[in-house]
């Protein structure tokens, strides 16, 4: 009697992975905005060339591989890399090294792999990975804090049409507490640092909190509309919390706060939208759980004793190499076999 | 008191179209001028037909009897005229034939004469027999034998039973209307089901969305002095699975691998109950069920049917709209598509819905899995639905066994989520049917080789019988041939005593060429190398040797020849 495929359910709910996308999308708006309130308008350029780059590379890749342009380009995925790429890299980064992530990302860490679903790690993860290995001087220019640069000279530095001079940068707070402790070996520490440098803010870096902030307000959304699980989360932030407390309550002279790692870097990105990744992450809730608090340990170790300015890109991957492994051995127990093994 | 109530994981809660098929009463279809009773409606044996071409059928007689303890008679629905006893369409989504007894109604509807007992009377096996004998199945949809499940486990107590009116599925109201308008069947036959188990709880549960419902069984329990617990649980899908209903009342999960019983509790539909309260009391068998009608029709509402009607003499009752493109049986959680109008109503058909494509719009182009685990979330059995689908798609069933494929009670609250659209629950019931089929195809497999090892021995073993025979003629042959006997006597004594067939295949080969009367076949026999071969020509020599036998027989008319000639 029917042409298509029968079979039940016939009535379905209304999910759909643009719905699941858009949604994360909506989650970053906040952070979005505090970094358009606390930096500038720039940032939304960047998500912009981001964005244009995913879905050119996304569509390439579609041809070529003979998938439904439409059905794919529309799911919104290739968007959610774009906006996290353009969100962990520095707002001045030229076009070109936001492009370079942008089709790295898509065209080498996701549909190489076979696409949505596919990857075995988050694709903007690995973009940054790629590029802060590949151009550490570039990924390393954040703007300094004290920088006063129209918008539209931003947009020249962007673009190539101003050069990227030395007076433009700073060390992101991470890095300026990272090379400030190095380089007073044993003189400072950390609460008269943190007090005296401009780049530092009320409790983590100055204007960055405030954008940390908001992606902790968009995540907390998320988790409010069921889009993201409340374990790999809390976990991340637990493990970093656990981790960056036990060194600041060993030597706090030494090592800052859990409150000032909470806020800086990308923890909160990471936490919210990265570690919650399906697709690359753990899925099983107690796998979750494992998952998130082993990379807030690691970003931490990375963050603090290794030689990059923030270590949750290389922690989220590393795990992600470790998610099926970690699925493996925390497959929950079902109806009716309550403990029993 | 408030009756504690437990929660299950996961679930869904689909938009449940109740409320159109509930405003007019249970409405009594007419009788249908032709009825098609599959023999086979239940959960295990196939009943056998037990009438034959041309008979008149009274109303509630037996047309097909129970063939095991898991099976369950069948009746006529009315009383007529056995056209057929052949192959129908069965109301299953394969569309395959059933063997089915078509009846002429007569219009008269007359009764076989009714036997009410008094069960109470009775001894529990006997009442379990004239349950399975009534063609008492699980009416909630399962339709297993429910005789079957009246029998309290030996090593555990009984606790609670469980009345289930919860009818978590979408549109379906027959339940409801059954609890509004026949409590009180439900609850006498509850009580049956009580006085077969001896539970210290009966617990009636209902979603509550069905306040009529609820007010009704509480009015009926009240009015009947039991103390059954009429419970209203949240109105969830599938809270109405048995295993759902029994842990959201009891606390307890039952495993696949475990009765209920083995855990102190049972659980039958409200039909179920009512039935079995009809059948004791009136000695009236299955012959009728309330089925819905719903979906794209001018008129829904519940109808109480005789078995066997068409799904096209049913769907006329409401009138079904002009975009109406199929049928359903079931919900449109875990129903399925008709395969045609001509399938009839069985004891599984709960409801019938008529669907457009407005109504359930075609599923949008499947994505890929994105291993959100919102499938792991809704499903109430908390499987790993998208584990599961992975290992089906890539045909790795060991591992979908493993992480418990056979626990999926296809439900379809995983489909239901899924962001991607996948139809997780298709996925299930392949891996589910390559699984059975393969299975089946190793018992095959084995039993072939076991046929063919028996065959081979067998074959062995008379070839060795054959040849022993053959060279025990030859070698009276050789005794009677002075010329031959001298080297064919030893020669032809040892196979008699070695029943190896080789030893007595190459006996024959030895003893044949020593007949003179075959000697061309002396040089082929040894330079064969082939045991077969030379079995072959011993064969062929000794058949000639007898012949030559019978020939001198029949000439001299000597006696022995006979008795050295068993072939004959």
């Amino acid at each position: 009697m029917s042409r298509y495929l029968s079979t039940s359910p016939y009535q379905l709910g209304n999910a759909s992975v643009r719905r699941v996308m858009l949604l994360v999308l909506a989650g970053l708006l906040p952070g979005i905005a505090a970094y358009v309130w606390v930096f500038s308008p720039i940032i939304l350029v960047q998500i912009a060339i981001a964005s244009a780059f995913s879905l050119l590379g996304e569509a390439l890749m579609l041809k070529v591989r003979g998938k439904p342009l439409s059905l794919f380009l529309g799911d919104g995925s290739a968007l959610v890399t774009a906006w996290l790429i353009a969100l962990a890299l520095p707002p001045l980064a030229p076009w070109w090294l936001v492009a370079v992530a942008a089709l790295f990302a898509i065209v080498i860490a996701k549909q190489l792999y076979g696409g949505l679903g596919q990857n075995p790690f988050n694709p903007a993860m690995i973009a940054f990975a790629a590029c802060i290995v590949s151009f550490p001087a570039l990924m390393s220019m954040w703007p300094s804090v004290t920088l006063k640069l129209s918008f539209i000279d931003q947009v020249q530095v962007v673009f190539g049409l101003m050069p990227h001079v030395d007076a433009m940068n700073g060390a992101t707070p991470l890095d300026s507490l990272k090379t400030s402790l190095k380089l007073n070996e044993g003189g400072v520490n950390v609460p008269s640092l943190l007090a005296t440098q401009e780049v530092f803010g009320y409790f983590a870096g100055r204007g960055w909190e405030w954008v940390t902030a908001g992606y902790l307000l968009g995540g907390l959304w998320l988790w409010w509309r069921d889009i993201i699980r409340w374990q790999a989360p809390l976990a991340f932030l637990a493990g970093l919390v656990a981790i960056s407390g036990a060194f600041w309550l060993w030597q706090p002279a030494q090592y800052a706060s859990p409150l000032f790692h909470l806020f800086s870097g990308g923890s909160l990105l990471c936490a919210f939208f990265i570690v919650t990744d399906p697709v690359s992450g753990a899925t099983t809730p107690r796998g979750q759980l494992i998952f998130g608090f082993s990379a807030g340990i690691l970003a931490y170790l990375i963050r603090v004793f290794g030689g990059y300015p923030d270590g949750v890109a290389f922690a989220v991957l590393l795990l992600n190499i470790c998610a099926p492994l970690i699925d493996r051995y925390t497959q929950p127990r079902i109806f009716g076999l309550k403990g029993t093994r | 008191m408030p009756h504690k109530l437990f929660r299950f994981n996961g679930g869904v809660k689909p938009a449940t179209h109740k409320t159109d098929s509930v405003r007019a009463p249970i409405g009594r279809a007419p009788m249908p001028e032709r009825l098609v009773v599959p023999l086979h409606q239940n959960i295990g044996g196939k009943p056998q037909p037990c009438v034959a071409l041309g008979d008149r059928v009274l109303k509630g007689q037996v047309i097909g009897t129970a063939d095991h303890w898991v099976s369950a008679a069948v009746h006529a629905p009315t009383s007529g005229t056995v056209r057929a006893i052949e192959p129908q369409l069965a109301t299953h989504p394969s569309g395959l034939p059933t063997l089915s007894v078509v009846i002429e109604a007569d219009g008269k509807d007359e009764w076989i004469e009714r036997r009410p007992v008094d069960y109470a009377s009775m001894a529990p096996e006997s009442v379990r027999e004239l349950l399975r004998d009534a063609g008492l199945v699980g009416l909630g949809g399962a339709v297993f034998p429910s005789h079957a499940k009246l029998s309290a486990s030996k090593k555990t107590p009984m606790e609670e039973l469980v009345i289930n009116g919860a009818e978590c599925e979408p549109f379906i109201t027959c339940d409801d209307m059954l609890m509004r308008e026949r409590g009180e069947e439900i609850v006498r036959g509850a009580g049956i089901f009580r006085d077969l188990l001896e539970p210290k709880r009966v617990l009636i549960g209902i979603e509550d969305n069905k306040p009529e419902a609820i007010a009704a069984m509480r009015e009926a329990v009240a009015a009947a002095g039991e103390s059954f617990e009429v419970i209203a649980v949240p109105t969830r899908y599938p809270a109405g699975g048995a295993k759902q209903l029994i842990s959201v009342l009891t606390g307890k999960e039952v495993p696949s691998s475990k009765r209920s019983t083995d855990m102190g509790v049972q659980c039958f539909n409200v039909a179920t109950a009512s039935s079995a309260y009809r059948a004791l009391t009136f000695g009236e068998p299955l012959i009728s069920r309330i089925v819905t009608l719903a979906g794209n029709v001018e008129q829904p509402r519940n109808w109480e049917v005789p078995l066997g009607m068409t799904i096209r003499d049913f769907i006329a009752l409401g009138t079904p709209r002009a975009d109406t493109n199929r049928y359903l049986m079931g919900g449109p959680m875990m129903g399925f598509e008709l395969p045609g109008l001509d399938a009839p109503l069985i004891k599984a058909s709960n409801c019938i819905i008529a669907a457009s494509p407005k109504l359930f719009p075609p599923p949008p182009p499947e994505m890929p899995c994105i291993r959100c685990g919102s499938c792991a979330r809704a499903c109430p059995h908390e499987l790993q639905p998208f584990e599961l689908y992975w290992f089906s798609r890539a045909a790795n069933f060991g591992k979908a066994q493993e992480y418990h494929l056979f626990d999926c009670i296809e439900c379809g609250c995983c489909a239901f989520v899924c962001p991607s659209h996948i139809p997780l629950v298709q996925y299930f019931r392949y891996a589910k049917g390559e699984i059975w089929g393969r299975e089946r195809d190793k018992k095959a497999a084995e039993s072939a080789r076991a046929r063919f090892e028996f065959r081979n021995e067998r074959d062995e073993r008379e070839k060795a019988e054959k040849a022993e025979r053959l060279a025990r003629a030859a070698a009276a042959k050789a005794a009677d041939n002075p010329l031959a006997s001298a080297t064919a006597a030893p020669t032809a004594a040892s196979p008699a005593a070695t029943p190896a067939p080789a030893a007595a295949v190459t006996a024959a080969a030895a003893a044949a060429p020593t007949s003179p009367a075959v000697p061309g076949e002396a040089p082929a026999a040894t330079g064969e190398a082939s045991e077969a071969e030379r079995a072959r020509k011993a064969m062929i020599a000794a058949a000639v040797e007898r012949a030559r036998a019978q020939r001198e027989a029949a000439a001299a008319a000597r006696p022995h020849d006979a008795a050295t000639s068993p072939e004959q």
